[in-house]
């Protein structure tokens, strides 16, 4: 009882995220990776969409160009959110690089959702804190357990990836927009596949957001955390 | 994968957080910019799940995957957290494929 509500929160937020992360331990290593490349990426990259794309392109037979070009396309949102959160975070340099590292899908959403801006740094913290503990706990276990599994389709782990994928995309189904840059990037992937090398559909998908952008038109219409606060 | 495409992709990943963090990111931040930054995950991510639910490589495949994966997206539909989808689809694959 003792802990705040916003704070206790972000824990929560970090530990559903940590059972995620084992997920994430057991595929890389069941596709080829390391327990020390999968614990670094976790470490460096922590970004949920970008480590599992990147994964994803290579088991597939992509090239390492095309996956870390995926990946890099999925990050660059963390920088909006930045934006946003350079201005709830102030003080030292130190602690801003740290608030850099720590800003994602979840930090950022469990900020802007405090109704009362004096928690909102509270609830980034907590938030980006706990998922970042409990991220790298999890794909630590997640890793030592695949490295044991073995053949990862004999337990359907090949199905559970593109599921994943769609769990992290239902808040952005939820809106018009969002919903448009899926059914481009799907269609653009489904006819790209069998013309194009492994990976390189993905690439493309991102075509798909533009479309999206000038279908949906006003940008109003695409409602940000930033957008909810002002 | 190669550590250097590991660390490539972490040093870009802190770097589009940073850039935001430190204010560079104003110069592209408003309106476009900002929009596509944030559908390129959706379109992207759509791509991911048709790619590796019906594709081997560059062929287009049907088998147990699809079942799997629709299973797990119905759960996400109904608000099942992504642990849970996720856990849901490997079973139903794994099932199918031990039953056929």
């Amino acid at each position: 009882m003792g802990v705040p509500a916003h704070i206790r929160d972000g824990i929560v937020v970090g530990f559903a995220t940590g059972v995620f992360a084992v997920g994430f331990g057991v595929l890389a290593t069941t596709n080829g990776l390391s327990v020390a490349q999968t614990s670094v990426m976790s470490l460096l990259i922590f970004t949920g969409a970008s480590q599992f794309a990147a994964v994803g392109v290579i088991a597939a037979g992509g090239s390492a160009g095309t996956a870390v070009s995926t990946a890099l396309l999925l990050a660059a949102r963390n920088g909006f959110y930045g934006i946003t959160m350079s201005r709830l975070i102030r003080g030292s340099l130190p602690k801003r690089i740290v608030a850099a590292h720590v800003t994602i899908d979840e930090s950022t959403g469990m900020a802007m959702a405090q109704t009362d801006p004096a928690k909102r740094e509270g609830a980034f913290w907590a938030a980006g804190l706990g998922v970042f503990v409990f991220w790298n706990l999890g794909t630590l276990l997640g890793a030592l357990a695949g490295d044991v599994i073995g053949d990862p389709e004999r337990w359907g782990i090949d199905a559970a990836f593109p599921a994943g994928f769609i769990a992290l995309m239902v808040p952005a189904l939820k809106q018009r927009p969002g919903l448009l840059a899926a059914a481009a990037g799907g269609a653009i992937a489904l006819v790209t596949i069998p013309l194009t090398r492994p990976g390189v559909p993905i690439i493309l998908a991102s075509i798909g957001a533009v479309i999206a952008l000038v279908v949906a038109g006003p940008l109003d219409e695409l409602s940000t955390p930033e957008d909810d606060a002002s | 994968m190669s550590w250097f495409a590991i660390l490539g992709i972490g040093l870009g990943s802190f770097a589009f957080k940073a850039a935001g963090m430190f204010g560079l990111g104003r110069l592209v931040a408003d309106g476009w910019g900002r929009a596509l930054g944030m559908l390129l995950p959706p379109a992207l991510l759509s791509a991911l799940v048709v790619s590796q639910t019906v594709s081997t490589g560059s062929n287009l495949v049907i088998d147990a995957r699809i079942v799997g994966v629709v299973a797990g997206g119905l759960a996400a539909r109904k608000g099942a957290p992504f642990w849970l989808v996720a856990v849901i689809a490997a079973v139903v694959t794994a099932g199918l494929r031990a039953l056929t």
